[in-house]
């Protein structure tokens, strides 16, 4: 072989080899679901708004459930589970229930903590406790071990026919609402569901609950 | 080391020895005890306090003594090599202008047999000595299983159970109402026994200041003891890479006085008594997949369904 050739072939082979780098890097750590920014505070507080659902018919994984955050910017539904806060601020959250029943793994997880008041509200009503071992009525959670945050998302009745096409924008759904501060030290939080609701994987907690942008993700909290 | 010129000078070498040249192997010897002795008292007096896991609790404490104790038997080895290395490099080195052959090398039974037999004499000390420490209250803090070899008598410890759940670890105190909790607080100078299981994944409960490191095993129920003997935090972490977030799945506990322990149990007790009422019966290990109100629930409604577990018989459908 001549030397042009070869040279021509370590070129050849040391651009591959950087390419694939280059693709792994931007495509696995570079990528992944974008961060919906609600760092503009208005009266000291922001507005988050999601939703859970029973599927996600706009990925790839049109079975795994999945959470949605509604974009300030835009107030369309979004397919992540990143979202920007202020420190030191006050996050006033709804979620929409859209998913059916599955109990808990650990009934302690029944408890609302870390809210104001270590209360929760579901359609309009108070609690701090919801019973997911008393009947089929948790569909998944919030929670934010860093910040001890934790709040069981009641679910739809048990014989409701679940919106099929997410993001849901129609059929029967809970609307929960609570309030927690955010620190003041700015850090990353990572915030999951509780519920195993993995339907297919080992216990019901691979798939979605461990890929970020369906039922676990990041709250960055800055200052 | 049977091959060392100034252990065994033979031959050749035991005709330059017997003309003026010294004795090596006194010489070696001599610097290795000095060496080693001092090594051992630096071990054992000033670095050995401050030697993981500290001495916070019993079992951290004996975890301590345990890993001075080797480092006392492994640092003369470690001498032995490494000032035999810069021995022959410094006095056995070629010279400037020497192009002549070394001597020839022979072996020699007698350092041969010394080192196999003190080495050998080491390693079987150090297995006796380990397997030792781990029947008595030394070892008491690496989880044993549902019977643990060594528990403390004419004592009552507090008992306290560890549940690993991805990703978070709460705490059950069955003598207080089986209240659980996500904080862990422990008394001083009182016996603990921690009953860790896991509802999920494998996890690995290590309190490191406490010298407890247990698998969190899903249906089993693995014990480990310890008594907290100074005030203060403790960190708790999961060993065991248990899913996505398995590196933010920390916490800090606490060791407390007796009186303060006592009332943030009953303050606890009575806060949480809304959520511990719903709680499953106190037990060494739990079937979450099965909520046998759910499948009544479900069949009120007349659904089917999962029939009382999560998922029906054929999930999983992957491994």
């Amino acid at each position: 072989m001549s030397l042009p050739v070869r040279v021509a072939t370590l070129v050849a082979a040391f651009v591959v080899v950087v390419a694939g780098a280059s693709f792994l890097v931007i495509h696995y750590l570079l990528g992944g679901p974008p961060v919906e920014d609600f760092t503009t505070a208005t009266a000291g507080h922001v507005n988050v708004t999601m939703q859970e659902d029973a599927q996600n018919t706009v990925t790839s994984k049109p079975d795994w459930v999945s959470y949605f955050i509604k974009s300030p910017s835009t107030s369309q539904w979004v397919h992540t589970t990143l979202f920007k806060v202020p420190a030191g601020t006050r996050v006033n959250m709804t979620i929409l229930g859209y998913d059916g029943c599955t109990p808990l793994r650990n009934p302690v997880w029944s408890k609302v903590t870390g809210t104001d008041g270590n209360v929760v509200t579901v359609d309009g009503k108070s609690t701090s406790v919801i019973n997911s071992w008393s009947g089929c009525n948790v569909g998944h959670t919030f929670s934010i071990p860093g910040i001890g945050l934790n709040v069981p998302m009641a679910s739809p009745p048990l014989t409701a026919t679940l919106c099929g096409t997410s993001p849901c924008t129609t059929g029967p759904h809970t609307v929960v609402k609570f309030s927690f501060t955010t620190p003041k030290t700015p850090g990353d939080y990572f915030w999951q569901c509780r519920v195993p609701c993995g339907g297919g994987f080992l216990d019901g907690f691979g798939g979605p609950m461990q890929t970020i942008g369906y039922m676990t993700g990041n709250m960055e909290v800055v200052s | 080391m049977a091959a060392a010129a100034g252990d065994a000078p033979s031959g050749a070498q035991a005709s330059e020895s017997n003309h003026g040249e010294p004795n090596h192997g006194l010489r070696i010897f001599l610097i290795w005890l000095v060496v080693s002795v001092v090594a051992d008292v630096l071990i054992w007096v000033v670095w050995g306090p401050h030697l993981p896991p500290g001495d916070m609790a019993t079992a951290s404490n004996g975890q301590q003594f345990d890993i001075k104790v080797m480092a006392v038997m492994a640092a003369p080895v470690m001498a032995l090599v490494l000032i035999y290395f810069g021995y022959a490099l410094t006095v056995w080195r070629q010279r400037d202008g020497d192009e002549e052959d070394g001597p020839p090398l022979h072996g020699h039974a007698r350092v041969q047999a010394t080192w196999i037999t003190v080495t050998s004499v080491i390693v079987l000390f150090l297995f006796a000595f380990g397997t030792y420490e781990l029947t008595t209250a030394q070892g008491a803090g690496a989880g044993e299983g549902p019977s643990p070899i060594w528990k403390p008598n004419g004592t009552k410890p507090l008992q306290v159970q560890v549940i690993g759940q991805q990703w978070r670890f709460t705490f059950r105190y069955p003598q207080f109402g089986g209240f659980e909790t996500t904080e862990l607080m422990l008394p001083q100078n009182r016996w603990v026994e921690f009953h860790v299981t896991s509802l999920d994944v494998i996890h690995s409960f290590w309190a490191y200041q406490l010298g407890v490191k247990a698998d969190a095993n899903p249906g089993v129920d693995n014990v480990a003891f310890t008594k907290p003997t100074q005030l203060g935090q403790v960190t708790v972490r999961c060993a065991e890479l248990c899913g996505l977030w398995h590196g933010a799945m920390f916490d800090y506990g606490h060791v407390v006085s007796p009186a303060a322990f006592a009332s943030w149990a009953s303050s606890t007790r009575t806060q949480l008594a809304s959520v511990t009422k719903i709680l499953p019966p106190y037990a060494t290990t739990y079937d979450p997949t099965l909520v046998p109100n759910i499948n009544k629930a479900m069949a009120k409604a007349g659904i089917a369904g999962a029939n009382g577990y999560y998922y029906p018989p054929q999930d999983p459908e992957q491994p």
